[in-house]
């Protein structure tokens, strides 16, 4: 089976978040996914690496974030790493609504959920967090795995 | 209605992101134009601040036609200049939204608690009281 893999080490400033949106929705073109499906990669790709940036770095500049892409014949998953700060409780996180600063909405697992098949966040205090998305690439033949 | 005035300290740089407002009495109209992620919500977040603190802006009809991407952090900006105005007597208004764009916001909640209008005429003449149906 083909497998093709792409890996971008950027640094955590917020311009690098279009980049990355940029890069999946390259992707997702020439695995000729829908318009739609494009679109919400670009959404949960921008929240995953925007909490790396905001959360995981509190907004440090000079850290670094890892994107890796790896596309097979049915699936296109999504990793975003840091090496941040971690969260505490994965759980109490992913709770709509749940936001450590007002301005924001909490969206951000939400829209990862609702737009990825799977999502899979592991962290650990002081060391940082990664954040896994798969999105089925043929509904026909592929099933939710819970 | 003033000419229209363009915020020009960036325009479309890094963030591909520009806006172009217009000013009557206590009413600004800006119309948005690129992506809004976490590094052009903030730039969003300073101009209507900007124009609410220092200029008495109550009403603010953002016109998203030209929106091309919007995530948390565009949408956390919009909400929290709703819960500005409306501690102030004012209102946010959206207009123009791409279907696409509606898509992520109708997720949000965000109708729910901010009108949506077809277009900037319809924002400005409508003056019920700012929460959605």
């Amino acid at each position: 089976m083909n497998v093709n893999q792409l890996v971008l080490t950027f640094s955590s400033v917020a311009e690098n978040v279009g980049i990355a949106r940029m890069l999946v929705a390259s992707v997702g073109a020439q695995l000729d996914l829908p318009l739609n499906d494009i679109e919400e990669l670009k959404v949960a790709v921008s929240e995953a690496v925007s909490n790396a940036i905001i959360h995981g770095y509190r907004g440090e500049s000079g850290r670094l974030v890892l994107l890796e892409l790896e596309i097979n014949q049915e699936t296109l998953k999504i990793t975003v790493s840091d090496e941040g700060c971690g969260i505490p409780n994965v759980e109490q996180a992913m709770q709509p609504a749940f936001s450590t600063d007002p301005e924001r909405m909490g969206l951000g697992f939400v829209f990862m959920q609702s737009f990825m098949d799977e999502l899979d966040v592991d962290s650990t205090v002081n060391q940082g967090t990664t954040v896994t998305m798969v999105k089925y690439l043929d509904r026909s033949t592929a099933f939710p795995s819970h | 209605m003033d000419a229209v005035e363009l915020y020009s300290e960036q325009p479309m740089k890094g963030g591909f992101f520009r806006m172009e407002k217009k000013i009557e009495r206590q009413t600004l109209i800006l119309r948005l134009d690129g992506d809004l992620d976490m590094k052009t919500a903030e730039t969003l977040r300073q101009a209507l601040d900007h124009e609410i603190e220092r200029r008495g802006i109550r009403i603010v009809v953002l016109n998203m036609e030209k929106v091309k991407f919007i995530d948390s952090s565009g949408l956390g900006v919009i909400l929290g200049r709703y819960k500005k105005l409306l501690a102030l007597g004012g209102k946010v208004k959206i207009s123009n939204v791409p279907p696409h764009i509606y898509k992520i916001m109708e997720l949000s909640g965000l109708p729910r608690i901010i009108r949506f209008f077809s277009d900037e005429t319809a924002a400005q003449a409508d003056d019920e009281d700012g929460r959605g149906a």
